[in-house]
């Protein structure tokens, strides 16, 4: 518990810090094989789908004593050539078939009711005509490319449209990862599992919307000093960030895992499985995008602003006329580019130095009062 | 920031007012005689919902929002008529992207499915008899005395005030022209159940002009009983197989009050029909159709322009001005009540005028006295009757109560597991600041409780698997935001301020951040609430209002319940059971003086252990 929060304020503080935006190629690597991965199922396998998208009925019968033989012979007797029987939790069986019309399947009910000793409202039908799941592809599209487009104009708003632009590639990346894993393993893609993939979104984001928050506020005035060029002020952000993104997906994970479990444990498949499936993987793909995706290719993005890339060049220059300075501060520091300017004694106390935790003591009136001229002093150096 | 004592008086303030909120909306959820739990889904609680979707009108245009309309009261005419409770006709979307959502709670027969999809079809059928819907309505003793077998009843007995003519439009019913515009027969008009029905003896020889000439050997019975109800005189005479004694029979016994005698359904229009007017108040015996909706070309309300009120305008095509010109010919020369037509939409009877007069030319106008709506209503239904959609069951998820009941109990089940681990996972990281976090999630929790009972009440939500899903997965979102405020407050520490700089500050950095990712939650919610059907639908509107409620509580309750204790000393101590001790988070020089040693202790103890 203790070392938890130990690790969280060295992250913090900048004491121990993890490159990730300068190993982000490694991070990349990683996300282009699942990538890979993923397209592979996507193209090779396919999906899954359920009936509520390639049309067809399914009957669930609740019955403790029928067996999966049983379903099907009843089925087959009732003139479906070719029913898929499953057995699904611990008393339920379901027959799939193609299209069905309304007599037809009145008929394959009256018959497994009568065959398997159950009585007909002990038996649930679901008839999907075969236009009905294009119509309800289209929409899930629909709405997702107009979310996409909501998101990317809030982000550009909010933040800047090089950050939108970063939080849309860790969308689509959490979106692939996961279609992907369901074209693999084969799992059914129901409605359910669009509500959940759908839902993914907003979760996915709101990891990214925190990341980026810190960021902005790191990034904030940094052209107007030459301590650290952005992708270190980000990566600053990032471990500074990076307990929160933890908890916050780890409770966000948690209710999802007892949907997940229950859905499972106690009614075998349905909305509940469905849903709580598509949102984990979704989710965990979401915490992994914000930290590893997110802010790399953002930092990416934003080095090439021209302001940026003079920073980077003053950076570079401030720190080799400072070479000695770097290597006294020395060990653990120096992984962490953002930290090495720790060992400013100035007392200009800019806004990444105090965030560095750096031992400028101000009192908290004080504090407010630097943060607040902070803006205008940006001001007049522009 | 405002002056502690400020400060202090106002999260007071704040949480009393919430506290108010919260306290009244209880009030209003636990009225008593009101049901005090959220109402449930089908797929909670057992039953069907159907799915349709226009698949286009009968003449290939586009489908229209009226048209729709006029589909929906169909299904709901159908639905309703088969008298089971509570279900639910409601569209999505509009034109060719809509859809028909049919809720049907319950065991269902698989006859309701059926009826859903079939498509509606306009006809105009020369009325034989007509009496009262049911028994009951007559205490008017009748005056039709006569009607002796063979010629036509006598007694006209006028109620103009009810009474709806079809006339040529040249010739308004004030000018009178001559011919006898007596008072036919709103059947949509349960007021007045007075005479006319009872005039109801047919006249076999009359209506011989009518395609199927009649062989008119059993004249009814002459003994004239009054009451239409009773009155076996009312039956025309047996003419052909589709006219045998089974539809005498069934006319006569047919009670439109009875339920399922009003749901209408499909109709063969080269059969005669018994059916019932569509609020069950008449009965009538029809024939084949004469002529068919699609024969109309438009139909309009307006105001007669000799000031009768309301009427409605309609002109026919080529070939249903033909068809209507001979049956209005050989209507006219028929006495009450064979001289009306009934105007036949899904198999009931919407209006049943009475014609004066051939009308030829293809236009003719039905006066009466009708209310601008009336006339509007009639004039929808000749206009799209005319235009049926067509529609196709794109999804039928029948649910047994069984699974029903299951599904509910899995669902609170999760949501009890899920709402635990947060409280666990809470409690042991963040301590005493856990335990905000989880009072604050049981205050969401209560508020999302009483809007789910207020707003099904209010507004027919109901809850289903889907939602119920999305209030599980809410759990996290709102904890959520707990965690965002209080890691902010811990980095607040970190950076040296003492409790309750950190409690200020860090809510001052944590709301943006709270904010924008809520709106962005928000959005999904919405623009899934807009772009779906269904369970997707439930689902997304639950997410929504849970993500309000979350802001709502973070704002009004989190917020001011973690400035006052960071105000109380006890709590501002920074022990280790607060969860933001600043030694076990590391911070550098902790500018609390009350603390400052006792860290300054802790501090090194933790750099030794370390």
């Amino acid at each position: 518990m203790s070392r938890v929060s130990s690790l969280a304020h060295r992250l913090y503080s900048g004491e121990v810090s993890f490159d990730f935006v300068g190993k982000r190629r490694r991070f990349y690597a990683v996300s282009a094989v699942f990538l890979l991965l993923a397209l592979i199922g996507l193209f090779g396998r396919g999906l899954n789908l359920g009936i509520e998208f390639k049309g067809g009925a399914e009957f669930t019968v609740v019955s403790s004593t029928a067996t999966v033989e049983q379903a099907r012979a009843s089925a087959q007797s009732a003139g479906v050539s070719a029913p898929i029987v499953t057995s699904v939790g611990s008393d339920k069986i379901r027959i799939q078939t193609p299209s069905l019309t309304l007599q037809q399947s009145d008929a394959i009910k009256t018959q497994l009711a009568s065959d398997l000793g159950v009585t007909q409202s002990d038996i649930g039908v679901q008839l999907v005509g075969p236009s009905w799941g294009s119509e309800i592809t289209k929409r899930a599209l629909q709405g997702l490319i107009v979310f996409l487009i909501a998101v990317v104009l809030f982000l550009t708003v909010y933040f800047e449209w090089r950050l939108a632009m970063a939080a849309l590639v860790a969308l689509v990346h959490d979106l692939l990862i996961t279609i992907g894993i369901y074209a693999l393993t084969g799992f059914e893609v129901t409605p359910a599992t669009v509500i959940g993939v759908l839902t993914i979104l907003g979760f996915s984001l709101y990891d990214t919307v925190v990341v980026f928050d810190k960021v902005k506020e790191n990034t904030r005035g940094i052209t107007s000093s030459n301590r650290a060029t952005y992708s270190e002020a980000a990566n600053l952000a990032l471990n500074q960030t990076v307990v929160r993104s933890i908890n916050t997906s780890v409770v966000a994970l948690l209710p999802v895992a007892a949907i997940l479990l229950i859905g499972v444990g106690l009614l075998g498949a349905g909305t509940l499985k469905d849903l709580a499936l598509a949102l984990f993987i979704g989710t965990a793909a979401g915490t992994y995008s914000s930290i590893f995706i997110a802010t790399p290719v953002a930092c990416q993005l934003q080095e090439r602003r021209p302001d940026m890339k003079a920073l980077a060049t003053r950076v570079a220059a401030r720190r080799s006329g400072s070479d000695a300075k770097g290597a006294r501060s020395g060990n653990a520091r120096a992984t962490s580019p953002g930290a090495t300017d720790e060992s400013g004694e100035d007392s200009t106390s800019s806004p990444l130095a105090s965030d560095l935790g750096a031992p400028t003591v101000v009192s908290t009136g004080a504090r407010s009062q630097t943060q607040r001229s902070r803006p205008r002093s940006q001001r007049k150096k522009r | 920031m405002a002056a502690p004592t400020q400060r202090h008086a106002r999260s007071g303030r704040t949480l009393a007012i919430l506290g108010l909120i919260i306290a009244s909306l209880a009030v209003w959820t636990f009225w008593p005689g009101e049901s005090h739990a959220p109402k449930l889904g089908l797929d909670l609680r057992g039953g069907t919902a159907v799915i349709l979707t226009p698949t286009g009108t009968q003449t290939g245009g586009a489908i229209t929002d009226d048209q729709l309309k006029q589909a929906v009261e169909i299904i709901r005419q159908r639905v309703d008529g088969f008298g089971v409770a509570e279900s639910e006709v409601t569209t999505q979307g509009s034109g060719q992207n809509a859809s028909i959502i049919v809720s049907i709670p319950g065991v269902t027969n698989e006859a309701i499915l059926e009826s859903l999809a079939t498509t509606a079809k306009l006809d105009f059928r020369p009325v034989l008899a007509q009496g009262f819907g049911s028994s009951m309505p007559t205490p008017t003793p009748t005056p039709s005395a006569s009607s002796s077998g063979t010629s036509s009843s006598p007694s006209p007995s006028p109620s103009p005030s009810t009474s709806a003519n079809i006339v040529p439009p040249a010739s308004p019913s004030a000018t009178g022209n001559g011919a006898a515009i007596t008072g036919g027969l709103r059947p949509n008009d349960t007021t007045t159940p007075a005479s006319p029905s009872a005039t109801g003896s047919p006249t076999p020889t009359a209506s011989a002009s009518v395609t199927p000439s009649p062989t008119s050997t059993a004249s009814p019975s002459a003994t004239a009983p009054t009451s239409p109800v009773s009155s076996v005189n009312g039956l025309p005479p047996i003419q052909s197989a589709a006219n045998d004694g089974a539809l005498q029979a069934a006319y006569i016994t047919l009670d439109c009050s009875k339920t399922g005698a009003t749901k209408g359904g499909p109709t063969d229009p080269k059969k005669f029909l018994v059916t019932c007017s569509k609020d069950g108040a008449y009965k009538y015996f029809l024939e084949p159709a004469a002529v068919e909706g699609t024969e109309i070309s438009s139909a309009a309300a307006g105001l007669s322009q000799s000031g009768g009120g309301w009427e409605v305008n309609l002109t026919f095509s080529a070939d249903g001005s033909t068809q209507f010109a001979t049956v209005t010919g050989d209507l006219s020369k028929k006495s009450p009540p064979a001289n009306q037509f009934g105007i036949v939409l899904d198999g009931l009877v919407e209006s049943a005028p009475s014609v004066s007069q051939a009308i030829i030319g293809g236009s003719a106008v039905i006066t009466g006295s009708f209310t601008a709506d009336e006339a509007k209503a009639l004039a929808n239904v000749l206009k799209y009757g005319s235009l049926p959609v067509s529609l196709e069951v794109s999804s039928v998820e029948s649910i047994s109560p069984t699974l029903g009941q299951d599904q509910l109990t899995a669902g609170l089940l999760a949501g009890a597991l899920g709402l635990l681990l947060v409280v666990v996972y809470l409690v042991i990281y963040y301590r005493a600041l856990g335990v905000v976090a989880v009072a604050s999630l049981l205050v969401a929790a209560a508020i999302t409780f009483e809007l789910f009972v207020i707003l099904g009440r209010q507004l027919g939500f109901t809850l289903s698997l889907a939602g119920v899903a999305g209030a599980i997965v809410a759990i996290g979102i709102t904890a959520d935001s707990f965690v965002v405020y209080f890691e902010r407050i811990r980095d607040e520490i970190r950076e040296g301020r003492n409790l309750r700089a950190a409690g200020d500050a860090g809510w001052i950095r944590a709301r943006k951040t709270i904010l924008a990712a809520d709106f962005v939650s928000f959005l999904a919610a919405v623009i899934l609430y807009f772009l779906s059907v269904g369970s997707v639908r439930g689902f997304a509107f639950t997410l929504g209002l849970t993500t309000l409620v979350d802001v709502a509580v973070a704002f009004a309750f989190t917020r001011p319940l973690v400035s006052l204790l960071m105000r109380n000393p006890r709590f501002s101590s920074g022990k280790a059971w607060t969860g933001l001790s600043p030694d076990r988070l590391g911070a550098k020089s902790p500018l609390g003086t009350a603390t400052s040693t006792r860290t300054t202790l802790a501090a090194s103890r933790a750099a030794k252990e370390s």
